[in-house]
């Protein structure tokens, strides 16, 4: 008989739910697996009708699990079904040394989905840009307000390494899906907002475009190179993407003046005392 | 003058140092409450700019006043550059405030030599001291040392600091008594095996103290965890078996975490005894690639660059013209032959290589098993055996094989644009399997 999974779309919520099926072994082929937050009504959760009765707890390898939590954030629809079958091939199938085969046909996908998730992660951790809103009057902490659109679900997994970073100032970070706080005790995750609810601009994005504009080097002109690390989606939200047009427009022109400015010529060694040891030290 | 025009013309004059790196410094974080920021593990590029070149670090020099003249750089004595000095207080608040936006990682800080080699690295260690002690910054922080300062100096801008760096800037006394003329080799090697010596002891002294149980744990003194340099090519006429031989030596006997390889640019206030063209990019680039061979593929330089070749080519990747000079070693079986033997395969990287031995522990790979793995099949397909797979001898051994690799005028742009690997995510590239 089949199985209708229907869950949030949370590594929580199919971790559970993958837990109670393999636990009454029922088969990958049985279930089906249905985003909650996909439907339009959701079907009344019917008490599932077990064949057989339950097992005691399976073991799970922990780089299994790390995985999952990975894959889950994705939003391929697959994912669900795909991962408890992994799951089910790893444990009642058997299979104990599948994770060790990246080319293998559920394994495969499965990489390729934690990976695109982790790269989300990475990026939040980068372009996340903080915006000073405020000092909290009691305690005198900064508070700080971010906006950012990750591609996946990874407000949760990324969030600790800001918690351990920004630990002694207020700061939010919000997201269409899911916004995330620390007050400087805990971590609180509630529901997505939109960008008009996160400030546009910061006092400090002056100096920082005016940085950003001083280190690049027109003479290295790789726009490929930049825009693969840093593609434009993530620009809206990066406050030094407004000058890129510019720079790369002016940098031509920049070179070219720096080719045709005359040489400079040697000017004398300055009567000094600390280059006089210097040349002393070097001749003996 | 203004902050603004300050962090313009100091920002400028340290653009030219190709080291941004903010990766392997020891784990800190700032739970405590006390203080902001963390490091550990890699780094991250919180921007890019349009040169390709990873933001992680607020990179800029305390003053662009230099009593030295070398003549690749914009700070030298005798360029007309506008000059400009900041306090450390003011590093110290930009520093603060980049990193709580999250614009940063920490901080790069350099100087032009002012009054004298230890005048100058005490105002740099005075931005460090109070990051540290003041503000309890547990960001990364980089410091440029100088290595005519005293002993003393450069240890205790190690203390502060997450690395430390001296550039070698050119791989011969006698290109550097042309170019920069104040600068000495022995001197710089000198300096940089005393630095090695404190991180050694550093190492030894947080070992003992994991190893004291019972009483309350000495915490070891911190030290930065590694240091590096930079080259500058093309600025004087060394060749690739050069500047290689030279960074080898480094990796070896002062066990340098990076060698940087800065392809000379034309800059603002040139000097005449510098070449009017600089290098094709696309030198550097080959210069990393190699630089990877020697440090995680267990290829010497002499392989790399034989007596009669002591030049890359520019055409093809460093480990695709050592495969074309040595096929006899080839076709190699995935399937059997070990990791080092696995490494000298063009188009196969580390990441690769341990992919491809722990998935044959189960079963024979196929072509179909590395294209899963995105290796680029043609490339490694004349060099292979697989399960099913056997190269056509006749290609091996034809002369023409290296014009099947000749990247098509397109091709060759694209090599052009790909960026040296600088920065953790190009290192991260890199590692997958470029070479
Ligand atoms: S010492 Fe040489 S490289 Fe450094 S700032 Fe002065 S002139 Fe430039």
């Amino acid at each position: 008989m089949t199985h209708t999974a229907q869950i949030h779309p949370t590594f929580e919520a199919w971790r559970s739910k993958a837990r109670e099926l393999l636990r009454h072994g029922v088969a990958p082929e049985n279930v089906d697996w249905v985003d909650a937050s996909q439907t339009a009504s959701l079907l009344a959760e019917e008490p599932s009708a077990y064949q057989t009765a339950p097992n005691s707890a399976v073991k799970v390898p922990a780089d299994f699990l790390r995985l999952a939590a990975n894959v889950c954030a994705h939003t391929d629809e697959r994912r669900f079904a795909i991962l408890y079958r992994l799951l089910h091939r790893l444990t009642l199938g058997g299979e104990k040394h599948l994770l060790g085969m990246p080319s293998d046909r559920d394994m495969h996908p499965c990489n390729a989905w934690a990976k695109a998730v982790s790269r989300d992660i990475h990026k939040m951790h980068a372009f996340v840009r903080f915006r000073l809103v405020g000092v909290n009057e009691q305690n005198g902490r900064e508070q700080f307000v971010a906006w950012f659109e990750p591609e996946y679900r990874i407000t949760r997994l990324a969030a600790p390494f800001f918690e351990k970073r920004f630990a002694s100032m207020d700061w939010s970070i919000l997201t269409p899906d899911e916004c995330v706080s620390w007050d400087g005790e805990k971590l609180t995750f509630i529901p997505g907002m939109s960008r008009h609810d996160a400030p546009a601009a910061d006092a400090h994005d002056d100096l920082w475009r005016t940085y950003y504009r001083s280190i690049f080097n027109p003479a290295r002109l790789k726009v490929q190179a930049m825009q693969s690390e840093m593609p434009m989606k993530y620009w809206k939200n990066l406050p030094e993407a407004e000058i890129i047009h510019d720079l790369i427009a002016s940098s031509e022109t920049r070179v070219r003046t720096m080719i045709a400015t005359p040489e400079r010529p040697v000017k004398p060694v300055p009567n000094n005392a600390y280059l006089r040891t210097l040349r002393q030290r070097q001749e003996s | 003058m203004g902050l603004t025009r300050k962090l313009e013309i100091l920002a400028d004059a340290a653009k030219y140092d190709a080291s941004c790196a903010s990766s392997g410094a020891a784990r800190k974080d700032s739970r405590d409450g006390k203080g902001i920021g963390s490091t550990g593990g890699m780094g991250i590029c919180h921007s890019y700019t349009p040169d390709g070149r990873c933001v992680s670090l607020l990179k800029v020099l305390l003053t662009n006043a230099c009593l030295y003249d070398c003549h690749y750089c914009i700070n030298r004595r005798s360029s007309n550059v506008q000059r400009a000095r900041f306090t450390p207080e003011e590093v110290v608040q930009l520093t603060l405030d980049f990193y709580k936006r999250n614009y940063i990682e920490g901080l790069f800080l350099s100087s032009g030599i002012v009054r004298s080699a230890d005048h100058t690295m005490e105002q740099v260690i005075e931005v460090a001291r109070q990051l540290r002690e003041v503000h309890h910054f547990r960001g990364y922080i980089h410091l440029k040392t100088i290595p005519e300062a005293s002993q003393a100096l450069i240890d205790k801008a190690g203390r502060y600091a997450d690395r430390i760096s001296i550039n070698i800037e050119l791989p011969s006394q006698q290109s550097l008594d042309r170019l920069a003329p104040e600068k000495n080799l022995t001197n710089t090697k000198q300096a940089m095996h005393g630095i090695r010596q404190r991180i050694d002891e550093s190492v030894e002294a947080k070992k003992a103290a994991r190893q004291i149980v019972n009483r309350p744990r000495v915490k070891a003194p911190p030290f930065a965890t590694g240091q590096s340099t930079q080259m500058i090519v093309g600025a004087d006429d060394s060749s690739d078996a050069l500047v290689l031989h030279r960074a080898d030596e480094l990796y070896r006997d002062v066990r340098l975490r990076r060698v940087y390889y800065s392809g000379f640019s034309p800059i603002p206030e040139p000097s005449v005894l510098l070449p009017i063209k600089p290098p094709p990019l696309v030198r550097e680039h080959r210069l990393y690639q190699a630089d990877w061979l020697l440090r995680f593929y267990g290829f010497d330089v002499g392989e790399l660059l034989p007596k009669e070749e002591p030049n890359l080519d520019l055409d093809l990747d460093p480990k695709l013209a050592w495969a074309l000079r040595n096929r006899a070693v080839f076709p190699v079986d995935i399937n059997r032959a070990p990791q080092e033997l696995l490494w000298r395969i063009p188009g196969l990287g580390t990441v690769n290589v341990a992919r491809i031995l722990a998935a044959r522990r189960w079963s024979r790979l196929t072509l179909a098993d590395l294209q899963r793995m995105r290796v680029n099949l043609k490339k490694v397909m004349p060099f292979i055996l697989a399960a099913d797979h056997r190269p056509r001898i006749a290609l091996l051994e034809s002369t023409n094989l290296r014009q099947h690799f000749l990247p098509g005028p397109r091709q060759l742009e694209l090599n052009f644009n790909a960026p040296p690997p600088t920065t953790p995510a190009d290192a991260a590239m890199a590692l997958s399997g470029q070479i």
